[in-house]
């Protein structure tokens, strides 16, 4: 599904190297975990996958079944199925979060060349979504997460996730910050996506998110690249010894 | 004092112009503001209340020929609607002036009738604001010279009156077309006490134009003006709305403008009465293709009263070398104790090209007051264009949104919601294109 290779990214300001040579393979309807210390690059790898502005990428590539992904616009990435719900989802003072979910969906449905939804079938099936994370009707008109606690936010991500159905998902620390039934709408607006053929990187500072949502493959990256891999369990000797054993090893 | 020379041609060009034709008291009322402009002089570049706009965009001989799209903003709202092509009114155009609660008449129309509500206004809150500076008791009254609202006294032939008595439930609309002329029309509206009614302005006056609008709001009345300017590249606007508002009154006026070359809105509210809201708010949206919008609000609230409110929010999205200027003053009475007064002026800068200019004057004597005031400039927020585009949001429909998002606080200030999502629907299209 995506493949990156030898990926190298400096920050575009400073000549500061933060992705240091990142190999990573994930196979269609699996779900990979990535789990690091803080300054790892985890962030950043999944900007420079969604085509945030302000890193050069100075080698390697990223596909995304096949196509370039670094020659395409953010746009052209979310249509091309990419998603990335954000570790800090972005306020938006005077754009309703109906609106601003409407705009998204439509935008990928025109350029997939697909019909628009309707205002009608589009309200009903981003209510019955929108309950489904507990997300009132309230959180639904008000200006896209202003306001939101910090847990209205990530659950206002798995919402968007939700609705533009997309066939990568990238989810940056959507766990911290949650209390543990948060955590568990998450984990089930994520379980209730897996359908064998969407893809999942789950970026993650703790075990406990992983309890939910079952990892196929788990990579550790440290200092701008991934060090080892593993199934689950590498993620339970994480969270019992933490990472100074296996960034001895690397 | 003797004007300087420049000024003086100037206003003694003007004052050569024929006098309009009327009755007795209009044309009383056209010789006090002939007198006055004689003495404040036309305006000048040099003039401090002029120095972000160029007075002769109005003053100079041309007159730009260009046709105006009949505009069809408020249309849902089904308005009384009356039709001035050039300023001169159009019948056959317009409905039938007749509505509940309220009468509508012509200024030409009433011209010859000495005995008319429209004496008591006409000028009169022109006149107090271009008096001259002094003192009642401890009122400070400092006037800042209006000359083209007193050249527009002097020599308006038409205009509306709107005597508002009960609740007037449609919306009375005054709809502009021209072919390129040089109108000015002279609107005066009185609320009687517990009365309200929405009046709403759109399209474009003439080539170069100056409207005027003067408003009495008695107690407990209510008044939602709103005035909307289109996007004909080749227009100097020019705006001047007087209003003095009474004990538990609400005056809300909201003004928009697409483009246009040039337009300066001048508004002057004098709150006299206690528990009073005066609310003021707008915006443009400025991209002349011709590299020269320029757009000017300058506002002048007085608060003569206690515990009222005051809002100013300007809101200017400038682009392709636009200029946008905010000149907005508050003038706290000593008496006016408990005065909330609110003050905000931003631009959305979209290109390194653009520019605003914000003046922002906080004058205030009493001591139990809360003002607050503020003036940003900023570009389009980087992180919210991104999260859009990675939602799968195009880069210019994202910029959209987001500049609809920078004017929503200024569209808030529309109190109708039907009213207010009628501009906004228009907006969207301007923005498109
Ligand atoms: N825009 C930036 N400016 C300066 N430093 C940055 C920027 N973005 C990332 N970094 C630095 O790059 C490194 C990786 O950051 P990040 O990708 O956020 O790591 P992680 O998500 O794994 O915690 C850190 O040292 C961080 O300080
Ligand atoms: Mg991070």
């Amino acid at each position: 599904m995506l493949e990156i290779k030898n990926l190298h990214v400096e920050l575009e300001e400073e000549e500061k190297k933060i992705l240091k040579g990142v190999d990573l393979v994930l196979e269609p309807g699996k779900v990979h975990a990535i789990m690091g210390p803080n300054g790892s690059g985890k962030s950043t790898l999944s900007y420079v996958l969604s085509g945030r502005d302000g890193y050069e990428v100075t080698d390697g590539s990223a596909t995304l079944e096949g196509e370039d992904l670094l020659e395409m616009e953010p746009e052209e990435r979310a249509a091309a199925g990419l998603f990335l719900a954000f570790q800090y989802p972005v306020e938006i003072p005077g754009v309703g979060n109906m609106t601003f979910l409407r705009t998204a969906v439509n935008a990928q449905r025109k350029a997939r060349g697909e019909e628009e939804l309707s205002a009608g079938e589009f309200l009903k099936v981003v209510r019955e979504k929108a309950k489904s994370f507990k997300i009132d009707a309230d959180m639904l008109k008000r200006p896209v997460n202003v306001g939101f606690s910090g847990g209205e936010k990530k659950r206002n991500e798995i919402l968007q996730m939700a609705m533009l159905e997309p066939k990568m998902c990238i989810l940056d620390e959507t766990d911290s910050g949650l209390d543990v039934d948060a955590m568990k709408l998450v984990a089930q607006g994520v379980n209730a996506l897996r359908d064998g053929k969407r893809t999942f990187l789950v970026i993650t500072h703790y075990q406990r998110l992983l309890d939910h949502i079952k990892p196929d493959v788990v990579h550790i990256m440290a200092n701008g690249r991934m060090i080892t891999q593993g199934g689950p369990e590498l993620a339970l000797e994480v969270e019992n010894n933490g990472y100074a054993n296996l960034l001895e090893d690397a | 004092m003797a004007l300087p020379k420049i000024k003086q041609d100037l206003t003694d060009a003007v004052l050569a112009q024929p006098v309009p034709e009327g009755g007795s008291w209009l044309t009383a009322a056209r010789d006090g503001a002939r007198a006055r402009l004689g003495g404040l002089g036309m305006p000048i570049r040099r003039d401090e209340y002029w120095k972000f706009t160029n007075p002769e965009s109005w003053t100079g001989a041309q007159a730009f020929l260009t046709a105006s799209d009949a505009s069809t903003i408020f249309d849902d709202a089904e308005p009384l609607t009356l039709v001035f092509t050039d300023g001169a009114f159009d019948a056959a155009a317009s409905d039938d002036l007749a509505l509940e609660g309220v009468s509508i008449e012509l200024l030409s129309g009433v011209a010859h009738t000495d005995l008319h509500w429209a004496k008591g206004l006409y000028g009169k809150l022109e006149a107090a604001a271009n008096g001259a500076e002094r003192r009642d008791g401890a009122r400070l009254f400092k006037p800042v010279a209006r000359p083209m609202a007193a050249l527009n006294t002097a020599m308006a032939e038409e205009g509306v009156l709107i005597h508002a008595t009960g609740e007037v439930t449609r919306p009375i609309r005054i709809s502009y077309r021209s072919a390129g002329g040089s109108p000015q029309l002279h609107h005066l509206v009185k609320v009687e006490e517990g009365a309200s009614v929405t009046i709403l302005e759109e399209g474009m006056p003439g080539a170069q134009s100056n409207v005027m609008m003067e408003a009495d709001v008695a107690d407990n009345g209510t008044l939602h003006h709103l005035r909307i300017q289109g996007p004909e590249q080749d227009r100097a606007t020019l705006t001047n709305f007087f209003a003095r508002t009474g004990t538990e009154s609400t005056l809300k006026t909201f003004g928009f403008t697409a483009n246009g070359s040039i337009t300066r809105n001048e508004a002057v509210i004098e709150i006299t009465g206690d528990n009073a809201t005066a609310h003021i708010a707008g915006g443009c949206l400025g991209d002349n293709e011709r590299g020269s919008f320029h757009h000017d609000d300058t506002v002048y609230i007085t608060h003569d009263a206690v515990n009222c409110e005051s809002r100013q929010v300007f809101k200017k999205v400038l682009r392709n070398g636009a200029t946008g200027v905010f000149q907005g003053k508050i003038l706290v009475q000593p008496h006016a104790q408990k005065t909330d007064g609110y003050q905000i002026s931003q631009s959305l800068l979209l290109d390194d090209d653009s520019q605003f200019l914000a003046k922002p004057e906080l004058e205030i004597y009493a001591d139990d007051v809360a003002c607050s005031h503020g003036s940003t400039s900023g570009a389009i927020d980087e992180q919210a264009l991104f999260y859009l585009r990675s939602r799968g949001v195009s880069r210019k429909e994202a910029e959209d949104l987001l500049t609809l998002s920078f004017l929503a606080e200024a569209l808030e200030e529309i109190e109708d919601e039907a009213l207010a999502e009628m501009v906004q629907a228009k907006i969207e299209d301007w923005l498109r294109g």
